[in-house]
């Protein structure tokens, strides 16, 4: 046994680890020498090296030498399962160490009353989610709660840092700051490219060069045994289930101990899950898990997976963060990663003893996804993950904030903005930026001021902002949160148990009688009562998959990058199977390979119709906005587009003619006035602008239950966005809009760039037939949507195909005198 | 659309034009609808008023009606022309001015419509072989109403429209809600369904278009 004194460790945590026969890894005690000096610390390590451990440590020393009451550490998840999770694995060791301390959690989930109670009597460590800390710092004994706080563990950071929730947390840490300076913040993260941006992020100065976080970096684990599927099928053109390769992968399933089958998108998980039930001869017990399972079913598989009683999970990035299982051999990732960073996290989970090394399948489901995989191994090999750029906080979440931070008590709006612009997301917010988001919550804000008497804020003589009555607290309490979503029906078996949730559209689209997988089985679509879509077993017929939205995520620019650096260099490509190498040679031979850093646009006939196929490599959203452009530019040159369709790689226009000038129809123009003009008809806006209307409040939040039965008028956003951007674009709420789908949806951003790059450097190749390359996504036609002046069409389709059926006993309009639009005249 | 053989047509606003009696119908403009959710502390944007008034006065200045008729919930409270800005009154009272018949048909919104906007305050109308009223009565016919905000829904492949929409049965007909901040009931459900024959269409609004369905082709929108 190695020698076990370590100063810094009292006795009875030093004892503890002896009777584990464990020696304290570097960087747990390198957590407790940060916070001797009372600083915060920003830990990077790979899952599974005690860092939930290493967090907590520092707290259960000073805790263990300096017994007290009061709230010590309070520690915060993205995942309410993972705060459960912790507090039962933190239990073990501070009831072995025998030490005075309560843990207790804190959710959407917990009860009032023992709510009431933590407030009144708060334990040493609290487990908590951003938005239940939201709830407790506007409480007007928010002062008292904290006053002990010493410190804040931030957990799964990397995945927090840049998102909404993340801005709502780094708010929250800004307030904490002032009701309790003393209170240090630990960071913990997955390997990330950038841990300035989080050492930023955790600072109390909001800036990477604070000062006040050190940053600690685990031991790397032993590095991983990666293996591209090499199939003994033929590698599909196109499509993303890669159900030629589940053969193959049960095979692997049955060869290893546990294993963990990840894929990108939940309709996958039930696809590739049925499938290799199919397959599953053997009856191994193989689960399924993803984020619209009901959550009990959730924590079955989970405890099911801890207690080593599955053989294979196939899970979406639901099971991406936090619990451990140290069980698991194998982890396949069905499809193509999409980013480097997330293959590492998802690597990550096989063998979380650091000594082994994981073992990891990637098995791409098409030809592109396996340059796409062969880059994503190149990038880990090279350590290089994904650097996305940040995104400045969002301003509905600062209005959010503004009015929580009112119902805790009145405020100077000098002190609040110097509060907000400590939190890293708002670090570059400009006064007047922050005023009108003030000027918002007080009054609306609006261009057109009658609203001054209807104010939510008041302002008082002493110069503070108070919440105008109680009215206006509750309401901010019933819409707290970032997490919106598209409503949600729950699924239960007829007399039966609840399955889980699916969007609503989807469930809208079925119609009795239908057959449709979920939660791994073939489901008989009965009919909705009482807000529920009953469903039976079992069912016939074509199933249909639920489509979730916003399941899939783009491509990253850094992998982007080195499929188009792989493609333009054939030295590269005999790591490549012989499929993808030959596609690449008839490619090379019949048009000519995209240039790394230059754009390749193909034009050739099909079927009485003139496609234009664009390899621009920049992800499905930012080729969705692009397709959405170019299409208004070539109706304006005349050449009659028809429609598009987008895929993470290329983009494919086809229209009645070729444009002839493609630096003018790429000219970064396109990014003036067309961009505003459809960013403001987009439905992607219209989505967008739903979630700023919920997260500021305008609109309220459904809650569960709360739907009224019957008649019942919804009241659309859409209505709001329409009235607010005719008679007030600049109003905050469409900023905040704008801003949001410009990193996000629209990716704008990411399309700007690439306007720029490849400015001067377009290859157009005019070729009397489709290319090689230009197949898989010509193949999508017809299982993608197809975006264009498509919905007129088929609106006028669906209604002229009815013309014939319409009811006989009804007359036919008749010819009303028309002007020239084809409007009626009187 | 012919009722009791008056023909009517659909307008892509959601406005019913009588092109033989050179008439406007319009249903449910809800006017300072923003302003009443303000006053509760949820800051919709207060253009609403002036929004559905711009809507209105296009409509007027290209048809040039000498009547038009409000088919009731014109205005969304009883404090609503208190709370109106002083611009949108002008607009409203240059509205009523410019044409040569303007009824108020009074609604559950509105039961006393406010005095000094111009025209007559009606509790229902009858007009040659037609009634306006607000709320439809059941077995009426020849019977134009609005009260209900129909709303349909279509699906078209990849994707489902939902839109404002005229509900029609042959005796019956029931306006869209003309106001910018109306929201809609599916005509599905069976507030609307329940008032119309078994068999019954719709002129939906979509993109400046109207387009025609019989019932069997429209989606639920919940149990």
């Amino acid at each position: 046994m190695p020698d076990l004194s370590f100063p810094l460790l009292p006795a009875n945590v030093q004892g503890w680890f002896r009777s584990r026969g464990w020696a304290p890894h570097p960087h747990q005690l390198a957590m407790v020498e940060a916070a001797v000096t009372g600083g915060s610390a920003l830990l990077i390590a790979p899952t599974g090296g005690g860092k939930t451990l290493a967090g907590f440590l520092p707290s259960l020393i000073d805790l263990a030498e300096r017994p007290r009451e009061g709230l010590h550490t309070l520690y915060i998840s993205p995942l309410k399962a993972l705060a459960v999770d912790i507090q039962r694995n933190l239990e073990e060791p501070v009831a072995e160490m025998r030490l005075p301390i309560r843990t207790e959690t804190r959710t959407g989930d917990t009860p009032e009353s023992k709510r009431r109670r933590q407030r009144a009597n708060p334990p040493q460590i609290l487990m908590t989610t951003p938005e239940s800390l939201a709830l407790m710092i506007a409480y007007a004994d928010a002062a008292t709660i904290f006053r002990h706080l010493r410190c804040v563990i931030v957990d799964e950071l990397h995945a927090l840092a840049g998102t909404k929730r993340g801005d709502l947390l780094a708010l929250g840490l800004a307030r904490l700051a002032r009701l309790a300076p003393l209170a240090r913040r630990v960071g913990l993260s997955a390997t990330v490219a950038e841990p300035a941006r989080l050492l930023a992020w955790l600072s109390k100065t909001g800036h990477a060069d604070g000062g006040d976080v050190r940053l600690v970096t685990g031991r790397a684990g032993a590095s991983a045994e990666v293996e591209i599927l090499t199939t003994r099928e033929r590698l599909p053109w196109s499509g993303r289930m890669a159900m030629h390769a589940l053969k193959e992968v049960y095979q692997r399933i049955r060869a290893h101990r546990t294993t963990l089958v990840f894929v990108n998108t939940r309709a996958q998980a039930e696809l590739v899950f049925q499938e290799l039930w199919r397959l599953n001869d053997d009856t191994l017990p193989i689960a399924l898990h993803h984020g619209s399972l009901a959550a009990e079913q959730r924590r079955k598989v989970e405890a099911a997976m801890a207690a080593g009683k599955l053989r294979a999970v196939v899970a979406t990035s639901s099971l991406d963060l936090g619990i451990d299982w140290a069980a698991v051999d194998l982890v396949v990732q069905i499809g193509a990663p999409k980013g480097a960073s997330r293959l590492v996290q998802r690597i990550g989970r096989a063998n979380h003893r650091l000594d082994e090394p994981s073992r990891a399948l990637l098995v791409p489901a098409n030809r592109f996804e396996v340059l796409e995989c062969r880059a994503a191994l190149d990038a880990v090999a090279a350590m290089s993950l994904d650097g996305e750029r940040p995104r400045p906080g969002g301003l509905d979440v600062l209005a959010q904030h503004m009015l929580g931070m009112a119902c805790a008590e009145p405020f100077r709006p000098d002190d609040l903005y110097d509060e907000v612009v400590c939190a890293a997301p708002y670090a570059g917010l400009a006064r007047d930026e922050f005023d009108d988001v003030l000027d918002f919550v007080a009054t609306g804000g609006y261009a057109l001021g009658n609203y001054e008497r209807f104010h939510r804020l008041t302002l008082r003589e002493d110069g503070r902002m108070a919440v105008a009555g109680p009215a206006v607290a509750r309401q901010y309490r019933m819409n707290v949160g970032t997490i919106t979503q598209e409503a949600m029906l729950r699924v239960r078996l007829s007399r039966g148990p609840v399955l889980g949730e699916v969007e609503e559209h989807f469930i809208q689209g079925l119609t009795p009688g239908d057959t449709f997988v979920f939660a791994g089985q073939l489901l008989k679509f009965l009919g909705i009562r009482e807000m529920e879509a009953q469903v039976a077993k079992g069912g016939t017929g074509e199933p249909k998959v639920p489509a979730y939205a916003g399941g899939r995520l783009p491509l990253t620019t850094a992998l982007a990058d080195r499929v188009r650096a792989m493609l333009a260099d054939p030295v590269q490509w005999p790591g490549l199977p012989e499929d993808v190498q030959e596609w690449l040679r008839l490619q090379r031979w019949r048009s000519v390979l995209p240039a790394r850093d230059g754009l390749l646009v193909e034009s050739f006939p099909k079927a009485g119709k003139r496609f234009l196929v664009v390899y621009a490599f920049e992800g499905r959203n930012a080729h969705q906005t692009l397709g959405m452009l170019l299409t208004r530019r070539m109706e304006r040159m005349g050449c009659g587009p028809l429609g598009f369709v987008a895929t993470d790689y290329v983009l494919a226009v086809w229209s009645l003619r070729t444009p002839k000038d493609m630096d003018g129809l790429f000219d970064q123009d396109m990014l003036g006035d067309d961009l505003e003009a459809w960013m403001d008809e987009s439905s992607m806006l219209r989505r967008t602008f739903r979630n700023v209307a919920l997260i500021t409040g305008v609109i309220d939040r459904r809650h569960p239950g709360q739907e009224k039965s019957g008649r019942q008028v919804t009241f659309s956003s859409d209505l709001i966005y329409d009235v607010l951007r005719k008679h007030d674009p600049g109003h905050v709420l469409l900023r905040a809009t704008r801003a949001d789908a410009a990193g996000g949806l629209t990716d704008v951003r990411r399309l700007s760039d690439f306007l720029v790059r490849v400015k001067g450097r377009i290859t157009h190749k005019d070729l009397d037939r489709i290319s090689p390359l230009a197949v898989p996504v010509i193949l999508e036609i017809g299982r993608e949507r197809v975006d264009g002046s498509a919905t007129d069409e088929l609106l006028e389709q669906a209604a002229a195909d009815l013309v014939a059926e319409a009811m006989p006993e009804l007359d036919s309009p008749r010819d009303e005198p028309r002007d020239a639009q084809g409007r009626l005249t009187l | 659309m012919t009722l009791r053989g008056a023909a009517l047509a659909p307008d892509p606003s959601g406005a019913l034009v009588w092109p033989a009696e050179r008439t406007l119908v319009v249903a449910d403009l809800h006017l300072e609808k923003g302003s009443a959710f303000a006053a509760r502390g949820r800051m919709l944007p207060p253009y609403d008023t002036r929004a559905t008034l711009g809507r209105l006065a296009d409509l007027v200045e290209r048809l040039a009606p000498e009547r038009v008729i409000c088919l009731g919930d014109s205005f969304h409270d009883r404090r609503a022309a208190s709370r109106m800005e002083a611009g949108d009154v002008a607009r409203l009272r240059d509205l009523t001015g410019r044409v040569a018949d303007w009824l108020w048909v009074t609604g559950n919104h509105d039961p006393e419509p406010p005095e000094g906007f111009g025209g007559r305050i009606l509790d229902e109308l009858a007009l040659g072989p037609l009634t306006f009223r607000h709320e439809a009565v059941p077995g009426a016919v020849g019977e134009l109403s609005g009260h209900l905000h129909p709303v349909a829904a279509v699906l078209v492949p990849g994707r489902r429209v939902r839109e404002r929409c005229f509900a029609f049965d042959g005796g019956k007909l029931i306006l869209p809600a003309f106001g910018a901040f109306a929201g809609g009931l599916n005509v599905l459900d069976p507030a609307v369904s329940g008032l119309l024959a078994a068999r019954f269409e719709v002129h939906l609004l979509a993109r400046g278009k109207v387009h025609r369905f019989p019932r069997s082709r429209l989606s639920p929108d919940k149990a």
